[in-house]
């Protein structure tokens, strides 16, 4: 069913599917008229979405290694750039993002920065190229261009290091909207996540992880831009927000200095809950040293060039400027969301801020805002508090608390929009959370798989047999993941970031060099992705027992020593060496020709 | 020179020239970060902060697509294009 032709029918089946998606928010929201349930709407907007791409999976199996592990290559360079828009944005980007904005300001901006600019190194300096190499997996590439067994297994250890990390915030995220929207105890919402997951990648691999991942991106699209629009609407914002909240921006600036930043004490603070947090950042001014913003911002970039689950979509591709061009879809498609979470966070500050608008609540009195239907229902899911700290009555800016996610969750609600719209978001966060989850795991079980099993313990094994291991380590890592996430041990958002600084420790220099430097070898990059992980892991556990760290490079951002070590280890390790084979050289070269065959196995 | 080493050299002049624009707009602007804030931006907002929202993030995307339309160009030159398929 899904051969040949599909491909040619992917914009009339994706429009069709669309249309379907749209067609049921109308549903929703007719039945939301006709005294539909909030909770029944979550229910049926989250089942949906799910069984749809349960059904996508099915649809989509396979028994063949060609498309279990790169889909058969033959992903048109905008559905590409749709999927791989889906396997990067989180739900740490879809729910966490706004939220982020709007507490820190311009120093998590760089986040924004740096999660759009990698894509320029990935580009430029790596994706055409590991395309034309024509691997399955990214160790797949340094096993082949370095050589040797040690060098795949290092990649497979930093690989998974990094993905594990990441993983378990996806699946975190997955268990706690699960648990949200169906009303069940996050220990076993998480397994439900789990299972979701599984569904879209276990019987088909990278095309079945493909085929939803594009679904899964035109729900979180829909879900996060309908509200944004729809609220800058409504208050009178400016019917296209992007272009036009420079009013609202300049009237939070006006805000904060009549209101001013009070510190409170930490007494006062003691009473808030864990993991609320107050507006103490100016909106729109620069509020952090230029190094603070820069190293935050490279770090991310180096990270983003380094994930394995990104670069692997690029395989994909039916050629080499496919590869390129999709690069640039998918940062397109990315920009969409990106683009909105500053305008999301503005109209979201706003009004609560401003007295003069209804839905404002600073300087109201604190026992009106206590009485607020919205303020109960988020102060009772733990994600919103006040108290009159100074005891005059009023609620000043210092005396109001939310949580990062309340900013994407809460804001249609207090913006006084329908509740189908809640649901929605719902469906969007499921979607962004399991498209990742699906693209890491994916990625680490290929791994362990072809680079680990075949590669290195048995390459006379069939593919059955293959696709089989493929299958299983899939569930166990899935399952492993699960279970740290249920234990609950770190926020989303930390673990994201760890995941960047992981990955660019251990693996952006021995793959840019890989491919642009030909003297690096064998045991240059082995020493430049163990030094640089070790080294970066070391830092990381300095830092967070007291140590105080050195040029201003924090627990955040250690990826950035890590990576200084393993160029430099990289480069001396190789020049102390004796340089590549001859071969080895020749494949280099052939690398940097797009045209002809691909380094390993048929094209 | 052959053929193939010409290719490389242009296939890195095109490099260095991306990666020098990627260069300003990622970390060359926030340099100055808290002065060009002072100034107003497009659309209105100060000039920093547009940046960060949509300035730099949109440059980064055309750069992409330009990088692609100019490195498939010096292949087409050098005859190393792929046939087919897009």
């Amino acid at each position: 069913m899904l051969k040949g032709n599909f491909i040619d029918n992917l914009p009339k089946v994706y429009g069709i599917y669309t249309g379907g998606f749209l067609g049921f928010i109308i549903i929703m929201s007719i039945g939301e008229q006709m005294g539909m349930s909030a909770k029944a709407i979550g229910i049926c907007f989250v089942a949906f979405t799910v069984a749809i791409y349960a059904i996508i999976g099915y649809l989509s199996r396979t028994a063949q290694a060609d498309a279990y592990y790169v889909a058969g290559r033959q992903v048109p360079t905008v559905f590409n750039g749709m999927a791989t828009a889906a396997d990067w944005m989180s739900g740490a980007s879809f729910v966490a993002m706004a939220g982020g904005i709007y507490f820190k300001g311009y120093g998590y901006m760089a986040l924004l920065v740096g999660w759009t600019g990698g894509y320029v190194l990935v580009a430029s300096l790596l994706a055409p190229y590991l395309r034309k190499f024509g691997c399955y997996t990214v160790p797949d590439f340094i096993g082949t261009r370095y050589g040797g067994n040690l060098s795949r297994f290092m990649a497979v250890v930093v690989l998974t290091v990094a993905s594990f990390t990441y993983v378990t915030a996806q699946i975190n995220a997955t268990g706690t909207i699960a648990s949200v929207a169906l009303d069940i105890p996050f220990q076993y919402a998480v397994y439900v996540g789990l299972i979701s997951i599984l569904l879209c990648s276990m019987l088909g691999g990278m095309r079945g992880v493909t085929w939803t991942q594009v679904a899964q991106y035109i729900v979180l699209i829909i879900a996060y831009l309908l509200p944004v629009f729809w609220i800058s609407n409504k208050i009178g914002a400016g019917f296209f927000p992007h272009f036009m909240l420079a009013d609202e921006v300049s009237r939070i600036a006006e805000l904060e200095a009549q209101f001013g930043f009070v510190k409170n004490s930490a007494e006062n603070l003691k009473e808030v809950p864990k993991g609320l947090a107050g507006i103490t950042k100016a909106h729109s001014a620069v509020n952090a040293t230029p190094w603070a913003f820069i190293s935050l911002a490279l770090a991310m970039m180096m990270g983003t060039a380094s994930l394995p689950h990104v670069m692997m979509r690029y395989f994909t591709t039916p050629s080499v400027k496919a590869a390129r061009k999709s690069v640039g879809w998918s940062l397109f498609f990315i920009f969409l969301l990106y683009s909105s979470a500053p305008m999301l966070a503005t109209l979201s500050k706003l009004s609560l801020m401003d007295p003069t608008l209804p839905t404002g609540i600073i300087g109201k009195s604190i026992t009106d805002v206590q009485a607020i239907d919205w303020y109960q229902n988020w102060n009772a899911a733990n994600l919103m508090f006040v108290s009159d700290f100074n005891g005059n009555g009023t609620l000043e800016l210092n005396e109001f608390f939310m949580g990062g996610k309340a900013v994407v969750l809460a804001t249609p609600e207090i913006a006084g929009l329908p509740y189908v719209i809640s649901g929605l978001v719902a469906a969007g966060g499921m979607a962004a959370a399991m498209s990742t989850a699906d693209g890491l795991i994916l990625a680490i079980a290929n791994a362990i798989s072809h680079d680990v099993y075949y590669k290195i313990i048995d390459p006379k094994a069939e593919t059955a047999k293959r696709l089989v291991v493929a299958r299983v380590l899939l569930v166990v890592i899935g399952f492993a993941g699960a279970t740290i996430a249920a234990l609950e041990i770190q926020g989303i958002l930390g673990s994201v970031i760890w995941a960047f600084d992981f990955a660019m420790s251990g693996l952006f220099f021995p793959l840019v060099l890989g491919v642009w430097w030909k003297r690096a070898n064998k045991e240059g990059a082995i020493a430049g992705m163990f030094l640089g992980l070790v080294s970066g892991a070391a830092y990381l556990v300095w830092v967070r027992t007291g140590g105080s760290g050195f040029l201003g490079i924090t627990q955040l951002t250690f990826g950035i020593f890590g990576s200084a070590v393993s160029l430099v280890s990289m480069v001396v390790v190789s020049l102390m060496t004796s340089e590549p084979s001859a071969a080895t050289q020749r494949m280099v070269d052939e690398v940097r020709v797009p045209s002809g065959r691909s380094i390993i196995g048929k094209q | 020179m052959s053929k193939q080493e010409q290719h490389w050299e242009k296939s890195k002049g095109l490099l260095m020239m991306t990666l020098a624009i990627w260069f300003v707009f990622s970390i060359g602007i926030f340099l100055f970060g808290a002065e060009m804030n002072e100034v107003t931006g497009p659309f209105g907002y100060p000039l920093t902060y547009w940046f960060t929202c949509q300035g730099s993030l949109g440059i980064f995307v055309i750069l992409i697509f330009w990088f692609a339309n100019r490195q498939e160009k010096i292949d087409e030159e050098f005859g190393f294009s792929e046939r087919g398929d897009d």
